[in-house]
């Protein structure tokens, strides 16, 4: 009896370990940033505290560097303004694409968005050099546009490929039956599929915004002067006055950047997800 | 009777295919078109050299020693992710109290902004202030005045540089084969359970087999966004101590873009090439099943 109830309870307990352990491990690092944010200085440098308490009073001092004296909120606005363009433009070519290769030109479409979601894969590092002289030919170099202009390369992609799937789950004879009354065809995609798949779009809206957010190799490559950056890349390198690190604003930085993305991200995430699952989850 | 507009879906997509074509589709053609010839930034000369810098490139030792990390560096990232996630994924699946919560800390490294993360972990792993040194030397395991360089000691910098990575894409690993195990039918499970088979086995032959598919998933997306990614090393190590957790990406950089010379870093960025088409290959692959079924 008592041995039935062991192997009965026993699995429950391990699950628990077992998610209390990733949880730790993985979440840590944020963990560490908070705790680093309110300390100061003469405690972080005193190897003889212990790192996990707050062995002097906490402090802001941290922060009000980080927003009084350093360029953290010029990134902030740079990686807004630039995450709000690729949106745009992301929106603009997908969302037309999207609905043309998933309605409107039958087997090869489909083929053709495979091919598109295709060019997702290659990756950054195999492209910055030739994209370098690209942006300098068009005169961007070290300018906020350069990456305006070339992040929309990985955002459209996966934004077809998802669209394609939100309009593929939208069922034809609606499309049909508008069309019957009258509607054309783009009036049936403006009038019709378009907000019949706004979950779809906005989900569209918050991944091209993140994915612009969490972009290091394009934007280290094109943009030289740190009043040019965004968060991703003005935080790690250009933070760090000669060779001193100032823990607790980098930390400061990295915190309030990382939880509002990851915390946007992670509402949508089950979609992104979607979109590498195909063919693999039926 | 519906007309369908035939000009209508190419003047649609047109325009994405366009913006795809110049900025992708170029730039990968003129990688290659570099990699034969000697272009150097901040000149317009273009001279075709042939197999010259592959060469160069294959007789360079540094050049083998990262193309022989880079795979050290995927591949035990990759099967430590896997292991990880797919333990993980296990302890997720049914529901339980705070799940919601511990599934934005358990995401919090993929969806948090991989350089931000890994300088998060720089300061972790500092020389003189790391928080993992202060533990070991509280436990006695190591000395006070000889703690490890956990970024300065070609091995450990090394290991350090590969578990960052894999704390990073253990997320979306578990994320994706968590997908996988609530799309299995729970009674299958459950009649090899009824039929006398214990948890292991149930695992070990019904459940893995069943999630191979999806297992191919993580680990194809993953090893290709391991093996071109330069942002954790780039953060953490810059490639050193002495080069020795240089990987193709980060070689490319160097010489590429810092460097100035685009011929050599094109050369080398070619080797992920490889591993590009094999993804390809199995994206289509894993298309074509989705769209017979």
């Amino acid at each position: 009896m008592a041995r039935r109830r062991l192997t009965k309870v026993l699995p429950r307990i391990v699950m628990w370990l077992v998610r209390i352990f990733f949880a730790v491990v993985l979440a840590f690092p944020f963990y560490w940033m908070l705790i680093t944010t309110f300390k100061r200085n003469t405690d972080l440098n005193n190897l003889k505290n212990n790192p996990f308490l707050f062995n002097e009073s906490p402090t802001l001092d941290h922060l009000k560097l980080l927003f009084r004296e350093t360029l953290f909120p010029r990134w902030v606005l740079n990686t807004m303004g630039a995450g709000l363009l690729v949106v745009i433009i992301t929106l603009l070519l997908a969302v037309p694409a999207a609905y043309a290769l998933a309605r409107l030109t039958g087997e090869w479409g489909a083929q053709l968005g495979i091919g598109v979601f295709l060019t997702y894969l290659i990756p950054p590092t195999l492209l910055f050099i030739p994209l370098s002289k690209v942006v300098s030919f068009l005169g961007l170099q070290d300018s906020l546009w350069s990456i305006i202009i070339v992040y929309p390369t990985f955002t459209i992609p996966f934004s077809t490929w998802l669209l394609m799937g939100f309009f593929k789950s939208i069922p034809r004879d609606l499309e049909d039956a508008a069309m019957v009354d009258g509607l054309t065809q783009w009036g049936a995609f403006v009038k019709l599929m378009i907000p019949m798949s706004t979950s779809g779009i906005l989900t569209v809206v918050i991944f091209a915004f993140t994915l612009v957010t969490q972009e290091f190799v394009y934007a280290l490559t094109f943009i030289s002067s740190a009043a040019h950056q965004t968060v991703g890349v003005g935080v790690p390198t250009f933070l760090i006055r000669g060779d001193v690190y100032y823990w607790g604003s980098l930390m400061a930085a990295c915190l309030i950047t990382s939880l509002p993305i990851g915390f946007l991200y992670n509402l949508f995430l089950d979609r992104f997800i979607e979109g590498f699952t195909v063919g693999a989850v039926k | 009777m519906i007309r369908r507009q035939r000009w209508l879906g190419p003047v649609m997509f047109m325009p994405a295919i366009t913006y795809i074509l110049a900025l992708v589709g170029v730039p990968f053609l003129m990688a290659f078109l570099y990699s034969v010839s000697d272009a150097k930034v901040g000149s317009v000369s273009y001279h075709y050299v042939g197999a010259r810098n592959f060469i160069s490139i294959l007789h360079n030792p540094a050049f083998i020693r990262s193309l022989k990390d880079s795979f050290v560096f995927t591949i035990s990232s990759q099967v430590l992710v896997l292991i990880g996630a797919n333990i993980l994924a296990l302890s997720l699946k049914d529901a339980f109290p705070g799940r919601r919560f511990f599934r934005f800390l358990i995401l919090l490294p993929w969806v948090a902004p991989v350089s931000i993360g890994s300088l998060g972990w720089k300061w972790i792993l500092d020389s003189l202030y790391s928080v993992i040194s202060w533990v070991m030397v509280r436990m006695h395991l190591v000395n006070q005045y000889d703690t490890p360089m956990w970024l300065g000691e070609p091995k450990l910098a090394m290991m350090s540089v590969i578990l960052v990575h894999t704390w990073h894409m253990l997320p979306f690993a578990t994320v994706i084969i968590l997908a996988g195990l609530t799309a299995i039918p729970k009674d299958i499970p459950e009649a090899a359970a009824v039929d006398g088979a214990g948890f292991l086995r149930t695992t070990f032959q019904i459940t893995i087999p069943m999630m191979l598919p999806i297992i191919n998933v993580a680990v194809l997306f993953g090893a290709i966004f391991t093996f071109t990614d330069m942002t954790v090393i780039y953060i953490l190590t810059r490639g050193g101590p002495y080069d020795t957790t240089q990987v193709i990406p980060t070689e490319a950089f160097f010489a590429g873009i810092l460097g100035s010379d685009l011929a050599e870093g094109a050369a080398i960025s070619i080797f992920l090439v490889p591993l590009l088409i094999v993804a390809a290959y199995f994206v289509l692959r894993s298309a074509h099943r989705a769209e017979v079924t």
